[in-house]
């Protein structure tokens, strides 16, 4: 049914999203603890600084993360320096393309969700002998799971439509960097591409419905589990 | 549950906002000890120093030899390690966990200590009835059964001290008149203080056996229910509320043949229509001051049954002349003193002092609900809560 081309490009394209959003959900959680209940000095920087991704061109993000983290970069060099670790042309490169771009978005499902948890119930653990930690993994962090999950279904399938900040960091290398944007728009511009492109076009709409259901059920499921339906 | 009976001392100063608390406070805790207060009065406040939710500006908490705040040498023990429990006036039960882990989960985390009490699982869900609901989550529970669940959540932490806030100011009339008989055997099956935070004092009269009057960031006064109950400068704080006396008595006698029941009390008996509770039973008694006659000398021809001779101790009658009636405390018994509610105009005429000899003459004595309704169901197990206004009305 799907010729090897393009079930290399579904693959790729699944294996980055994974990668991109499961890398990020450690720090999106902190960091939406941070914004959330934190108050510090260079705090409104910090925010900004987070949701940039979603403000600035995604060719801008990508051309700051070739500077950074290109083998020449001074982050990408001492990656490449230490431990021989190189990101351009590389599908790591391609997941933190979509994990930078997807994180703003990550963020703040979890920010929202974070804030709508009761800190009455919070204190309530607390008076019934939970540490603080205790209370953030056995209380905060179950209430918030709605939050975590929407965000990083959305997260997701944001990595899966990257374009420019991918196309920009990494290059169009196939089967290395090619995702399913970025091999659509190849097919696009070479001259019998247009069926095939086609057929990725379907493929894109199907993974994005899909995700949209698993979604829906999976945000319904974790509401039932926590009382709310 | 082990030793001594435990004291909480709290001196202690705080700042919220425009509010202003502040108190010195060294209670002996045993039984119920009510806050009592109107809103906004600091009652919350001062439970919340206990609890570690605020930190005092300034001063030192301390319950027992365990320090929970210190000023001067910056202790300040967090919240999880006071080993208090804490009932909620909104329950705050875990939607994500059954009632059975919402139990649990203070009982998990009590660490092993000597001076804990020993609170088991099964004697707390069915004394609070929890039996039926134990697979159940939280919101699928009524408002009654959700704080029942907090009582026991909060028993099963094995606290030195239970920490009640209104847990009562969110149920209708029905619901509370449910669960008050639950609180009542909380506080007299398990050797575990509790501090009750209240601005109703129909429960206080009921529950307490200590009082702790808040007014306007400010202990009013602290001590033995009885005490504080008949203290002028409480009474005349309670304005709008019934002064009365509220007097621990015990069951002596019945009398079959006229259907009256003998109370004990110290130094004096009064009688009262008949009790269905054994001889033995301790009872709360409360007297209305406005239901107390006074007279100079020993009323023989009037029907009143209960005449107590005592002395005249105090006279509270505000100065500027508004109101018809003057509050007389007259000490009856071995150290009793009855708060009685007479005209100005009668006080004069009788020409009352402190020190002069006087016949009280009560009129209706109301006995605690609660302890009816405990020895019955005592008699006829399972026990189910009475139903409300239970008050037997003794008049006679």
């Amino acid at each position: 049914m799907l010729t090897a081309a393009e079930l290399d490009a579904l693959r790729l394209s699944l294996q980055v999203a994974l990668v991109a959003v499961a890398a990020s959900l450690p720090f999106a959680i902190v960091v939406a603890w941070l914004l959330a209940r934190r108050n510090f000095f260079g705090k409104t920087l910090f925010d900004a600084i987070v949701f940039l991704p979603l403000v600035l061109p995604p060719v801008v993000i990508g051309y700051f993360l070739l500077v950074l983290l290109g083998t020449k970069g001074p982050v990408g060099g001492w990656l490449y320096d230490t431990f021989g670790v190189r990101l351009i042309f590389t599908r790591w490169g391609a997941a933190v393309a979509a994990a930078v771009m997807s994180f703003p978005l990550m963020v703040r499902s979890i920010r929202l969700a974070l804030e709508a948890v009761d800190r009455g119930l919070e204190f309530a653990a607390r008076t019934l002998g939970a540490s603080r930690l205790d209370v953030f993994f056995n209380v905060t962090l179950p209430l918030m799971l709605p939050g975590i999950v929407t965000g990083s279904i959305v997260a997701f399938a944001t990595s899966l439509g990257d374009f420019g900040a991918t196309i920009t960091f990494v290059g169009n290398v196939a089967g290395e960097t090619q995702t399913l944007s970025l091999a659509i728009y190849s097919l696009a511009q070479t001259p019998d591409g247009d069926v095939a492109a086609l057929r990725l076009v379907l493929i894109s709409l199907v993974l994005a419905l899909a995700a949209l259901f698993v979604s829906e059920a999976l945000a319904r499921r974790v509401q039932r589990l926590l009382g709310r339906v | 549950m082990t030793d001594a009976v435990r004291r909480l001392r709290i001196d202690a100063a705080k700042r919220l906002g425009t509010f202003d608390f502040a108190c010195d406070l060294d209670l002996p805790l045993a039984g119920l000890t009510a806050i009592f207060g109107a809103s906004g009065a600091g009652k919350s406040t001062l439970i919340n120093l206990v609890a570690g939710l605020h930190q005092p500006d300034r001063g030192r908490i301390a319950l027992g030899s365990t320090v929970f705040f210190d000023g001067t040498t910056g202790v300040r023990l967090a919240v999880e390690k006071r080993g208090l429990g804490y009932v909620f006036q909104d329950a705050r039960l875990f939607p994500h966990l059954s009632v059975r882990a919402n139990l649990d989960f203070g009982r998990r985390r009590a660490a092993s200590q000597a001076d804990r009490a020993e609170v088991a699982f099964d004697t707390v869900v069915d004394l609070l009835g929890l039996r039926g609901l134990l697979e159940r989550r939280p919101h699928t529970l009524s408002g009654g059964e959700r704080q029942r669940v907090a009582f026991g959540r909060a028993l099963l932490a094995q606290p030195r001290l239970l920490l009640m806030d209104e847990p009562l100011a969110s149920l209708d009339t029905a619901r509370k008149a449910e669960i008050l008989p639950y609180i009542e055997r909380l506080r007299d099956e398990f050797a575990i203080p509790i501090l009750y935070v209240s601005h109703a004092l129909d429960e206080v009269l009921r529950l307490a056996t200590a009082l702790v009057l808040v007014d306007a960031g400010r202990v009013v006064a602290a001590g033995p229910i009885g005490a504080v109950l008949t203290d002028p400068v409480v009474l005349r704080f309670f304005g709008g509320a019934e002064p009365g006396t509220l007097l621990f008595a015990t069951v002596e006698s019945h009398d079959e043949r006229y259907q009256l029941s003998t109370l004990r009390c110290e130094g004096f008996a009064l009688r009262v229509p008949h009790v269905e509770l054994p001889a033995g039973t301790p009872v709360r008694v409360r007297i209305p001051a406005r239901d107390v006659a006074l007279a100079l000398s020993r009323p023989v021809d009037v029907s009143i049954t209960n005449r107590i001779e005592g002395a005249v101790e105090a006279i509270d009658a505000p100065a500027d002349g508004r109101s018809a009636y003057a509050q007389v405390t007259v000490r009856v018994g071995a150290s009793a003193r009855l708060a009685v509610t007479i005209t100005r105009e009668s006080a004069e005429r009788l020409a009352l002092v402190a020190g002069l000899r006087v016949w009280c003459l009560i009129k209706s004595v109301l006995l605690d609900a609660g302890a009816l309704a405990l020895a019955r169901g005592r008699a006829a197990q399972p026990v189910e809560p009475p139903a409300p206004a239970a008050a037997n009305d003794g008049r006679a």
